[in-house]
């Protein structure tokens, strides 16, 4: 006898549709591809003078953030009042944790304002499914990051970037580059680039910021940057965080830079036409040049309003799987 | 009192005794094996024509959680999950609070253990003040007051130094030593098995050479010092290797392991169940694998439950904020017989491994089934299947076994002849 956990599809409804959005891990390059072309369609929508649809009319999602975030945060502000939901959003770091409520009561706090959708980020890697699986049922639940674990929105919005810029993944190198040990970027990326079915993935760090087994994403690792940057189409660069200069990870940031970080002169190693990409905030000087942030390759600012049309993709599509779940419930019911 | 227990499959491994016969039971000490003495007219008779009768089992580490966390657990309800069990035989930890540093608190454990009766009770001592690893406990007070050895878990010492004169004090009075070692630099703020798994999922990793290091130090220290040393906890293939390599060089060492450690591994933690949040952590297959070799093979001569009951709340948050630990004692016999339905052991071999095995690796008086011994006994009846936590005595709920049908299923619990769980 060895029991084991059986690996249910957490995330998705009996048809296969999304309910929660946690981790890209276990989802089907269909589904993968749906995401994408919604948040193709949502994109006109902010090109419009009124960049409003009415698909969450009446729905109330709430932001939930035990993790300081600007960027993720105010982005999924916005796709939810494009979408015409009412939106909360709370800083849980500053309020209740520190008052010495647990998460699993914080949460039956925001389910009493009835609550249709948790937006959630957190510190800790597993936040996200421990959510999903002790809220009431019908609140769908979208991760907008936990841990070292995954950040699917922030994977979902590079890879609409890339498609935008290179048409599919079929032909493509990408590297990732700098801190995978610490990145849920990274693991969320490796994931959806696979699942893509990008033939070259590259990832670019010294031994210190590899995590074990890395290459169990179908990834090949290398810890030399000219070596990994040559002839790729897509660079992703990671943020750096101060911390990791402590414990021995790193000398310094200055000796970083000196071996990753991206300059012109390095990138001119990658292909001609290949696009620079970072999940921000980025460190100018850190992992990357000026030159590059703001060079013609650069693609980072384009990341963040293809970050709207991703989170609103996901939280229709999200919210439509959880409507079709109950809906499917409650024929089984009667 | 007057018991006889009849027609029982009886296995003693101390002996190497395996056969069907009765036992027949006086003043809470086994009188006779097979015939009944002359002029023994037993007041009570079980009817044991099917089960095995086997030494009451002994466990290295079950947490009672009393005094000072009797939200997880009480000593009385603890020391009853075990009987279900089949233990009659226990040491207790000492992270208790305030922690078994004083002989009240090893006073307190003792009366509360023998008012509720239900299992034989021997804490381990703290080897340090606290557990802080400064200041040694008093040690030989501790003793006299009933502790059996010391240790301090996976709390460090300072440093080498006072580690080094920890043990050559324990070894002046004769004193056993229990170590947990993890290298805690090594593990710090990890929270899984350095691996592909814990890679995948995001949760730190602590790495194997966390356990490694730490065992290298100790062993070299328990030579030099010439301490009695029990290595508690092994969790990885090196570190049993470490062992094997030690007792080969004639160092007197003996070690455990956690039942779970030897059925799980740590790609159970895929789905983020804090069940699974035990340290030191699961490892992989191949050191799962390892450890049952030595287990098998008696490097590793003891299976210990390693218990730790947790109310609800300690396991409800996410992974890398849940209490670490299993709660196990209650499911031990049945748990273990599931390595020989498996193949892995031979019953006398994994009843060894459960009774005199430990027993002797604390010297403690118990773990055999012979005349002149305590009354200590289980019978068992190995076709029979148990569902885990159909009914469930620990105050801790924290086993990720509940649900399952596990092989055999405990009849009796006999402690000093009298019967201390009946199912």
């Amino acid at each position: 006898m060895t029991p084991t956990d059986a690996k249910r599809p957490l995330q998705l409804n009996d048809q296969g549709q999304l309910r929660h959005f946690l981790s890209l891990d276990g989802l089907p390059r269909e589904l993968l591809t749906e995401i994408l072309d919604t948040a193709d369609s949502f994109l006109e929508v902010g090109a419009r003078a009124v960049k409003k649809v009415p698909l969450l009319r009446g729905k109330t999602v709430c932001n939930v953030f035990f993790e300081n975030s600007t960027r993720t945060r105010t982005t999924f502000e916005l796709a939810a009042k494009r979408l015409s939901a009412d939106v909360i959003t709370l800083n849980v770091s500053t309020s209740s944790t520190s008052k010495g409520e647990t998460l699993t009561d914080t949460l039956r706090n925001l389910e009493a304002m009835a609550a249709d959708m948790f937006v959630v980020r957190h510190a800790d890697s597993g936040a996200a499914h421990f959510i999903a699986e002790h809220v009431c049922p019908h609140v769908a639940v979208i991760n907008g990051g936990d841990g070292r674990h995954a950040h699917p929105t922030q994977g979902m919005l590079d890879m609409l970037t890339i498609r935008r810029h290179k048409g599919s993944f079929e032909n493509l190198s990408v590297a990732i580059v700098g801190d995978i040990l610490h990145s849920r970027v990274a693991r969320s990326n490796m994931l959806a680039l696979k699942t893509l079915g990008c033939p070259d993935i590259r990832v670019i760090a010294p031994k210190s910021l590899l995590p074990v087994g890395v290459e169990q994403y179908g990834v090949r690792a290398y810890t030399d940057l000219a070596e990994g940057l040559k002839d790729v189409d897509v660079v992703i660069m990671l943020r750096l965080q101060r911390e990791r200069m402590q414990g021995g990870l790193l000398p310094s940031e200055g000796e970083f830079y000196r071996l990753y970080g991206l300059t012109e002169q390095r990138l001119a190693l990658a292909k001609p036409d290949a696009i620079v990409m970072h999940p921000g905030p980025i460190n100018r000087g850190v992992e990357i040049e000026s030159a590059v942030a703001d060079g013609p390759q650069s693609v980072i600012l384009n990341q963040v309003t293809y970050g709207i049309a991703i989170r609103m993709a996901v939280l229709s599509m999200a919210m439509s799987g959880q409507q079709t779940q109950r809906q499917l419930e409650q024929g089984d019911a009667q | 009192m007057k018991l006889s227990i009849h027609g029982a499959r009886l296995i003693d491994p101390a002996s190497g005794l395996d056969q069907i016969g009765d036992i027949h039971i006086d003043g809470g000490r086994i009188a006779a094996l097979g015939a009944a003495p002359a002029d023994f007219d037993a007041e009570q008779q079980i009817a044991a024509h099917g089960l095995i009768a086997a030494p009451g089992l002994v466990d290295l580490a079950v947490s009672l959680r009393e005094p000072g966390y009797t939200r997880k657990g009480s000593i009385a309800s603890e020391t009853r999950a075990a009987a279900a069990g089949g233990v009659t035989s226990l040491c207790c930890p000492p992270q208790t609070k305030p922690v078994l540093d004083t002989t009240a608190v090893a006073e307190l454990i003792l009366d509360r253990a023998a008012a509720a009766g239900h299992a034989r009770v021997f804490p381990i001592g703290a080897l340090s003040k606290g557990l802080d690893g400064e200041q040694l406990a008093e040690l030989v007070a501790l003793r006299d007051a009933g502790c059996v050895a010391f240790a301090n878990g996976l709390a460090p010492m300072a440093n080498s130094r006072v580690l080094r004169r920890a043990l050559e004090y324990a070894a002046t009075f004769d004193l056993t030593v229990v170590f947990h070692s993890q290298d805690p630099d090594l593990a710090e703020g990890g929270l899984a098995h350095e691996g592909p798994t814990a890679s995948f999922l995001g949760l730190p990793g602590i790495p194997e050479t966390a356990e490694t290091v730490a065992l290298a130090r100790n062993l070299l220290l328990v030579e030099q010092s010439g301490v009695r040393a029990h290595f508690s906890q092994l969790t990885s293939a090196r570190g049993v290797e470490m062992i094997a390599a030690a007792q080969a060089r004639g160092l007197p060492v003996s070690a455990d392991v956690a039942l779970y450690q030897l059925i799980l591994t740590d790609e159970a933690l895929a789905g983020f169940s804090s069940l699974y949040h035990v340290q030191p952590p699961l490892r992989s297959r191949g050191d799962r694998d390892a450890l049952r070799a030595a287990v098998q093979s008696g490097v590793v001569q003891a299976i210990a439950s390693h218990h730790q009951p947790h109310e609800a709340d300690a396991k409800l948050a996410p992974f890398g904020a849940t209490e670490p630990g299993i709660s196990s004692v209650e499911l031990l016999l049945p748990l273990a017989l599931s390595l020989v339905e498996d193949g892995l052991l031979d019953l006398p071999t994994l009843l060894a491994r459960l009774t005199c095995g430990p027993a002797t690796a604390l010297r403690l008086p118990a773990g055999q089934l012979a005349v002149g011994q305590n009354a200590d006994l289980v019978l068992f009846d190995a076709q029979a299947q148990t569902l885990a936590g159909e009914r469930w005595l620990s105050r801790g709920g924290n086993s990720p076994f509940l649900g399952h049908c596990l092989p055999g299923a405990v009849r009796y619990t006999l402690l000093g002849g009298r019967i201390s769980h009946q199912a």
